[in-house]
């Protein structure tokens, strides 16, 4: 490259200390940024990516992070040389960023206008009108329809899409030269990741400004990106033009992150096969209430008269946005939530059973759930975790079957029997979705609910568990909902697939014929933005 | 944890779990607060055996062939040729008939907190006795300097009280009462506090709101005002104020405790225990209450220090522990009474602000223990 880069990156190395040990986060790792160019930093969680990004405008907590070594060269001056007076000059002026989760990167209690205006008179001093006018104008650029009546929106009246909107209308407010967007789309439905994407793209193109974008997600990658660093362990093992890496990777790693999509053939679909779990008109509504007796104006309808059967060694997959009402649908079937509707289970009525009554029941229906930090208890072992459910629905165990049955369960689920010990935080994401899936099949389930058990996963464990649940699935000729937006996994596990939306299913069918020949725009724009990372025309999708 | 554990065996863990270990680790770190735990341990445990450290009665005696422990047993005068129910151990008349046919170990201070000093140099209160010259401090005895009972375990290192009781005593008995009031009131009201909390937060709902109306109106009750009534009708004692102290102090956990069981009920490990079955009162117990116990504990020892300041101000009003008893709160009282004796007001102080600084400096330590974001460099 003939000019000299906008940014350049040496060399950089970042070091966390905490109670006299250092850990090395990011590892002598060096990359330039060309003024209009698109760098993505590609890898898999604890690779070093967002720490390295937030290194660039020292937003790192000092002292626990230090840089042992390295320079960060912008316009030729040395960022991490300068002090805390020359860097607020710099960021959200001339280098600025959007975080991953919308709704916490804004505050809660200003408005839209409000924020926007605070940035544009504290960078360029403009007075109130004329940073009102350029706010308009900003809300317009990113996107959002009609900017007057969003003016004095607060940002929980926002959906997800149009809150990572604003937060690019406040990035751009000042004329970047380089926007750093750490993960902007991980926490949004796949529909709305190819409108936010389709907008950076034009943004970038239309201001000439360069951009560092950190995924751990190829597709988008390839899709925006001129350029690739591929990090792992603190380290850039391979950088190149986009199609370069994709085409030819080099490093083993790239290789094992471009395998790393979840494949295998979901089960045959088999209508013969008995019927683990049924619902008829499944009607989840929240009431609205008002006044001072509380009347009921209205309802939320979650779920609103769905009917589903789940068979014996088949799965069905729940697909949908956010907000469609799938996992409200599973936690119905499963009654942990009340409901409308009958609800059979193994030939029984289970809709009007107490929480009681449904006890005896519970050991063959069983739920995985989305977040496997969360779903563990942090005070107890792995042990202590998985036998909890054999405490109370095997309670003549002793303690040595119990402990014989739990070490069977982690060999099943791929885990060393000798870690039962530990406590959940000594365990990696995967791992811990692994606990958890042993959790469930200890008891020997007949129907699992898995609720997006793969959405907090990087991509080569989703994989893993994926073909984790496959097997088990074979093995014990378990019945499974599987709730999820990703249609990749829901392609390699599901032979049957409802589209949800709003509560009301949009299409149902068998997997094979949703996927090639989707009859509604609803599908095929869920479709067209998962798989090629397009948007669909407006008002068929949420935005 | 790097030790491999035998297969199909609970191979013995660390005695601490890891999350405990990085707490007892916190906790050191506040040296204050380190050092303060000690000093109050060894002062509470001395306290504890006020007997054998400041007391009327000998640890041991050996009289007449036999070994008797009057500290613990009360033996008749009778045995010793008197003729009192109990024996008066100071009288010069029975320690010589028992070192004369044997022996006697005396704790340090030969005071109990209710024993008179005869022997008091000056009109009571008297001056500490390391303020007098030898001959004053022993003219009251029959053998004035010569006397063998004129010796340093008679000393009052802390001057008497106004009825010529020794300070010392009654401040080693008074600490032992405060710190016992507040930790029994401190875990009695956490007992009924956390329960009540984990109950109103668990459920939520109408529970929650039906016993939040009836702690409002529970706790504007004035509870002064109630002390000062029932002490009128029932004999002001240990027992009872620490019951009526009890029927108030509780409140003040509910409000932390179900917050955290508000926030924690739909924790999706919770949830996650729920799919399960487990029943509610083993979430309760098993997952719920240690997210709890962590905003207790630190809020504990402020309540402790809380119960103490009360039981010595009610003592200090005179609506506390009944006349006599060894209590802070009414050495202070004697102390703004007879502001020419100010070893009474001095000692009351010190004592006092010694105890509350020691507690808070141990709960400041806790604090930091508990607070996950805390780090040391």
């Amino acid at each position: 490259m003939s000019a000299a880069p906008l940014l350049s990156v040496r060399d950089l190395s970042v070091a966390f200390s905490q109670g006299g040990r250092t850990t090395a986060a990011v590892d002598h790792i060096s990359f330039d940024i060309a003024k209009g160019e698109t760098v993505a930093l590609v890898g898999e969680s604890g690779s070093g990516k967002s720490v390295s990004a937030l290194s660039v405008l020292k937003l790192l907590p000092y002292p626990p992070a230090s840089h042992p070594s390295g320079q960060i060269l912008f316009h030729g001056n040395d960022l991490l040389a300068q002090g805390e007076n020359e860097l607020r000059k710099v960021r959200g002026n001339k280098i600025t960023m959007i975080f991953q989760e919308p709704m916490t990167s804004l505050n809660p209690l200003h408005t839209i206008e409000q924020q926007i205006v605070e940035i544009l008179a504290l960078h360029q001093g403009m007075g109130d009108r004329q940073a009102r006018a350029r706010t308009l104008e900003l809300l317009n650029e990113v996107g959002i329809r009609e900017p007057q009546k969003r003016l004095q929106a607060y940002p929980h009246q926002l959906s997800g899409g149009q809150r990572q909107r604003v937060m690019i209308a406040m990035a751009l407010a000042n004329e970047p030269e380089l926007l750093i967007a750490d993960e902007p789309t991980t926490a949004l439905d796949v529909t709305v990741q190819a409108q936010i994407l389709e907008l950076l793209a034009g943004l970038k193109a239309r201001k000439g400004m360069s951009m560092l974008f950190i995924t751990h997600d190829l597709g988008i990658v390839r899709k925006i990106a001129d350029r690739v660093c591929v990090m792992t362990n603190g380290k850039i093992v391979e950088t190149g033009p986009t199609k370069e890496i994709f085409d030819n990777p080099k490093h083993d790693y790239t290789r094992h992150l471009l395998a790393a999509e979840p494949k295998g053939q979901p089960p045959v679909a088999d209508t013969s096969a008995k019927t683990v779990m049924s619902g008829e008109g499944v009607k989840v509504w929240f009431p609205i209430k008002q006044g001072f007796f509380r009347r009921i104006v209205d309802h939320v309808k979650a779920v609103d008269g769905i009917d589903v059967t789940v068979r014996a060694g088949q799965t069905l997959g729940v697909v949908g946005e956010s907000g469609s009402g799938k996992t409200t649908l599973g936690l119905a079937l499963a009654r942990m939530i009340s409901s409308e509707g009958k609800i059979h289970f193994n030939g029984r009525d289970i809709d009007r059973l107490s929480f009681n009554e449904m006890r005896p029941l519970r050991r063959e229906l069983q739920i995985v759930f989305q977040d496997p930090f969360g779903s563990l208890s942090p005070r107890m072992s792995i042990a202590e975790i998985i036998e909890e459910g054999l405490k109370i629905h095997e309670p003549k165990l002793s303690e040595e079957e119990r402990d014989r049955r739990v070490v069977d369960v982690l060999k099943e689920v791929g885990l060393d029997p000798e870690t039962r010990f530990r406590y959940p935080h000594e365990f990696s994401g995967g791992q811990r979705q692994r606990i958890a899936i042993a959790r469930a099949m200890v008891l020997n389930p007949r129907f699992v609910m898995l609720d997006e058990p793969t959405s907090a996963l990087d991509m080569s464990v989703q994989a893993q568990v994926v073909d984790l649940l496959r097997d088990l699935q074979v093995r014990h000729d378990l019945a499974y909902l599987f709730i999820s937006h990703d249609l990749k996994v829901i392609r390699a596990l599901a032979n049957e697939v409802i589209v949800m939306r709003n509560g009301k299913i949009v299409e149902f069918g068998p997997a094979k014929q949703i996927f090639e020949a989707p009859k509604s725009d609803y599908t095929r724009a869920l479709i067209s933005a998962a798989f090629k990372i397009e948007t669909a025309p407006t008002g068929i999708v949420s935005e | 944890m790097a030790a491999v554990e035998g297969f199909g065996q609970r191979a013995a863990r660390p005695w601490l779990s890891p999350l405990n270990q990085r707490r007892w680790q916190n906790f050191k770190a506040n040296r204050r607060g380190y050092w303060s735990l000690w000093i109050f341990l060894v002062l509470f445990v001395l306290s504890m055996f006020a007997e054998f450290v400041a007391n009327d009665r000998p640890i041991l005696a050996f009289y007449k062939g036999e070994l008797l422990v009057p500290a613990l047993i009360d033996y008749p005068e009778e045995k010793f040729g008197g003729f009192y129910a109990v024996t008066d151990y100071r009288d010069p008349v029975i320690s010589d008939e028992i070192e004369a046919n044997g022996w006697l170990l005396w704790p340090p201070v030969r005071y109990s907190y209710r024993s008179v000093n005869n022997e008091i140099p000056e009109a009571a209160p008297s001056k500490p006795s390391w303020m007098f010259t030898k001959e004053e401090r022993c003219q009251r005895y029959p053998l004035g300097v010569d006397d063998p009972n004129c010796t340093i375990g008679n000393w009052n290192w802390l001057g008497t009280d106004d009825q010529a009781r020794d300070v010392l005593a009654r401040v080693i008995y008074g600490f032992r009462v405060s710190v016992l009031f507040g930790l029994i009131l401190t875990l009695g009201s956490a007992v009924i506090g956390v329960s009540s909390g984990a109950v109103q937060g668990y459920f939520g709902g109408m529970t929650d709101l039906i016993f939040q109306r009836i702690i409002e109106i529970w706790s504007s009750i004035p509870v002064l005002y109630l002390l000062l009534i029932i002490a009128a009708i029932l004999p002001p004692g240990f027992f009872i104020l620490l019951g009526i102290m009890l029927l108030f102090s509780w409140v003040s956990f509910v409000g932390i405790v179900r917050a955290e069981f508000l926030r924690a009920r739909n924790f999706e490990y919770v949830n996650a225990a729920r799919a399960l079955g487990v029943p509610n009162r083993t979430i309760m117990f098993r997952h719920l209450l240690p997210n709890a116990m962590v905003a207790t504990l630190t809020f504990l020892p402020f309540i402790l220090n809380g119960s103490i300041t009360t039981l010595t101000s009610l003592d200090f009003l005179g609506f506390g522990l009944p006349p006599g008893s060894a209590s802070l709160g009414e050495l202070l009282k004697q102390g703004q009474r007879n502001l020419n004796a100010p070893w009474l007001g001095f000692s009351g102080f010190i004592v006092m602000s010694l105890m509350l600084s020691l507690l808070i400096f141990i709960g400041e330590a806790t604090r930091d223990a508990f607070d996950p974001r805390k780090t040391f460099k």
